[in-house]
């Protein structure tokens, strides 16, 4: 069975860096790291291939420098492979011209399963797995909780409003996990090691066929107009508790009429 | 000025439409001349309240049976309007939840436009619709438009808008029939599992009652529990203990969780990182219970409380049985 895991490399949430006022999008002068929400994908493929007895786990990620160590680190976990498609021509790209240059070079493995995120931690709009999946006419599940495979066909349970779906799906397929689904696990030190020789197949956009027209700036159909501080909301009274504070909480809701 | 035709993409349950889907309504109708949904379940179990809400029209696919939302409403939307039969909208709104971005994505290859999401505000400039997306937990907000030739697919956060009945005549239903989706199509739903909540629903409710880390541990959310029960409130989460398994997804409150916005929220041992703020600052009160007085989620309290939430909180509770 192969797997492909899309991989995003970001700006550490912890430190996103900052929005250019020149370009109006995110600098990304700072170092990438794998995004998190991602590592479940790949620790969800890795224990897959290995219920599976069989199989390898091949990483795909877009970035406009040619940064890996997103990469590595999902190396390091146990994937076999990765392809890196990076490019100038990418910088400012929107979800549609990313999912476009992702289906390409997903294209190009003839995986049995796709694995992504439900969401990036930075851009999180959520809609990149499912427009990989229509640009390669594939089914798709988003939301996935638990995946399992059996021959030809995934089972998975899809987180709803209500509460969750069991959806079955034929493959080759797009399923997107949330976070947390398993637990992903830490790159051992022969991990690391090892991730370092493994192949990592660079691409320009146009190996895959795409025009640069149709990528980067050129071809996000989207600009941001304005950027302006959020109004703060103020805030209120503070009080120590001395064993009576919710006396004062007992009043405030009383004066607000909701109880 | 305003848009000649809004679509929005509408969300109908057991317990009638979605209220994402009534909120965009609201908007839709301020910003254009006709306001149409479209629809991946029964039309006419609908229309009454989509017509009260201003839809002059709805298609429908009619029940879809196990087919996915996804693609199925999405290449019926595609097919109407390519085949000629139905004029495009200048712009489709689509709510940010587990449907709605699965046909914003499927519709936004087969339209070949570009998605804009997150966005918790739209007005018109000129005669085209931006939309605000707060970033950066909500401490920046970037205004952005579409530049290509549309139709513009929005993607707009829960709590945006306010509903409003308007009054108007059931909408009319029309067909939107689900072209043959090949292998695209392939995914069925099996079954379909109700997780069961007591009391009123997290984005719904009137007071929130939310739990975090500060808990201390999973056994100690029951607190929260009986907290909520007490006020007729709905319990939520911040991530860490959602993430911790303490709860279910569902409660979590946040960027990556609901957006609430009650009359009251209250923390209970929750630090306030920005990413939890960005999904209750909306709230009309809060209330933080929280024993670090530094902790940020006092800087947007409104009656902020220095103290042990296990002290603190069985006592609230107990002073309001029986009220
Ligand atoms: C604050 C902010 C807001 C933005 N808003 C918009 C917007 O409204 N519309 C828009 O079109 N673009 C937007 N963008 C740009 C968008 O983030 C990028 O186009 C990005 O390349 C793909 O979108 P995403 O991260 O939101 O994808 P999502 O759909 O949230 O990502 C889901 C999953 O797809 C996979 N994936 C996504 N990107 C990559 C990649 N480069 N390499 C490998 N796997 C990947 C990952 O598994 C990821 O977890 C925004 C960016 C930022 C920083
Ligand atoms: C991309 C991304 C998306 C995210 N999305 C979300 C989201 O949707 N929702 C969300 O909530 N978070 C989200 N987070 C996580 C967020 O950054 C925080 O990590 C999380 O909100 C912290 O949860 P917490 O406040 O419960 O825990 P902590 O930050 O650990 O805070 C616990 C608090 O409890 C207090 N405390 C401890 N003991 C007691 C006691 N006995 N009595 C009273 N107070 C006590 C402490 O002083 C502390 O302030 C996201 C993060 C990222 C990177």
């Amino acid at each position: 069975m192969k797997v492909v895991v899309c991989v995003k490399q970001i700006p550490d949430p912890a430190d996103p860096g900052a929005l250019d006022p020149d370009t109006r999008t995110l600098r990304r002068d700072v170092k990438l790291i794998l995004d998190e929400s991602d590592s479940y994908g790949v620790e969800m493929a890795l224990q897959l291939v290995d219920t599976a007895g069989e199989g390898s786990v091949h990483l795909v990620s877009m970035v406009p420098d040619d940064e890996v160590s997103g990469l590595r680190t999902a190396l390091a976990m146990g994937a076999d492979s990765a392809t890196l498609v990076s490019d100038e021509a990418l910088a400012g790209s929107d979800a549609l011209g990313t999912a476009r240059v992702l289906a390409a070079a997903i294209e190009r493995s003839e995986p049995d399963l796709v694995l992504a995120a439900t969401e990036s931690s930075d851009g999180y709009t959520g809609v990149v797995p499912a427009q990989v999946a229509e640009l390669l006419g594939l089914p798709s599940v988003t939301f996935a909780k638990e995946i399992s495979i059996d021959g030809g066909t995934a089972t998975v349970r899809r987180q709803t409003e209500a509460g969750a779906d069991r959806v079955e799906c034929p493959l080759p397929a797009v399923v997107s996990v949330t976070a947390g689904v398993v637990e992903p696990r830490y790159p051992s030190f022969r991990g690391i090691m090892q991730a370092k020789n493994k192949p990592v197949d660079n691409l320009k956009v146009t190996d895959l066929g795409i025009a640069a027209e149709q990528v980067g700036w050129a071809g996000a159909g989207q600009e941001i107009t304005d950027i302006a501080e959020a109004p703060e909301r103020a805030a209120g009274e503070i009080v120590e508790d001395e064993g009576d504070a919710h006396e004062r909480i007992v009043a405030f809701l009383d004066e607000l009429k909701v109880i | 000025m305003t848009l000649d035709k809004i679509w929005v993409f509408g969300e109908a349950g057991a317990d009638g439409v979605a209220t994402i889907t009534l909120e965009m309504l609201a908007k839709a109708r301020e910003v254009a001349g006709t306001v149409e949904v479209f629809l991946g379940s029964d039309g006419e179990a609908s229309a009454a309240e989509l017509g009260d809400h201003g839809a002059a029209r709805v298609y429908s696919t009619g029940d879809l049976g196990g087919r996915m939302q996804g693609v199925s409403v999405a290449s019926a939307a595609a097919d109407a309007i390519s085949s000629g039969g139905v004029a495009a909208p200048d712009a489709f709104l689509l709510g940010t939840t587990y449907d709605g971005r699965d046909v914003a994505a499927r519709l936004s290859v087969k339209l070949d436009a570009g998605v804009l999401s997150n966005v918790v505000d739209l007005h018109l400039d000129g005669d085209r619709l931006v939309g605000v997306e707060p970033v950066f937990g909500g401490t920046v907000n970037v205004t952005s438009r579409f530049t290509g030739g549309g139709p513009d697919i929005w993607l707009v956060r829960p709590k945006s808008f306010e509903p409003a009945a308007v009054g108007g005549p059931s909408a009319e239903v029309v067909d939107l029939p689900v072209p043959e989706l090949g292998a695209a199509g392939g995914a069925v739903v099996l079954d379909r599992f109700t997780e069961e909540s007591e009391g009123p629903k997290l984005d719904e409710a009137a007071i929130v009652v939310s739990g975090g880390r500060g808990l201390g541990s999973a056994e100690a959310y029951s607190m929260i529990e009986q907290l909520a029960k007490e006020l007729g409130a709905a319990p939520g989460a911040s991530r860490a203990i959602v993430d911790a398994g303490w709860v279910p997804y569902s409660y979590q409150v946040g960027q990556t969780g609901k957006v609430v916005k009650p009359t009251v929220y209250i923390a209970c041992g929750i630090s306030g990182a920005t990413q939890h703020l960005v999904g209750m600052k909306g709230s009309k009160n809060i209330i933080a219970i929280n024993k670090d007085s530094e902790a940020p989620i006092f800087a947007v309290a409104d009656l902020g409380i220095v103290g042990d939430v296990h002290k603190v909180v069985p006592k609230l509770t107990e002073a309001l049985e029986g009220r």
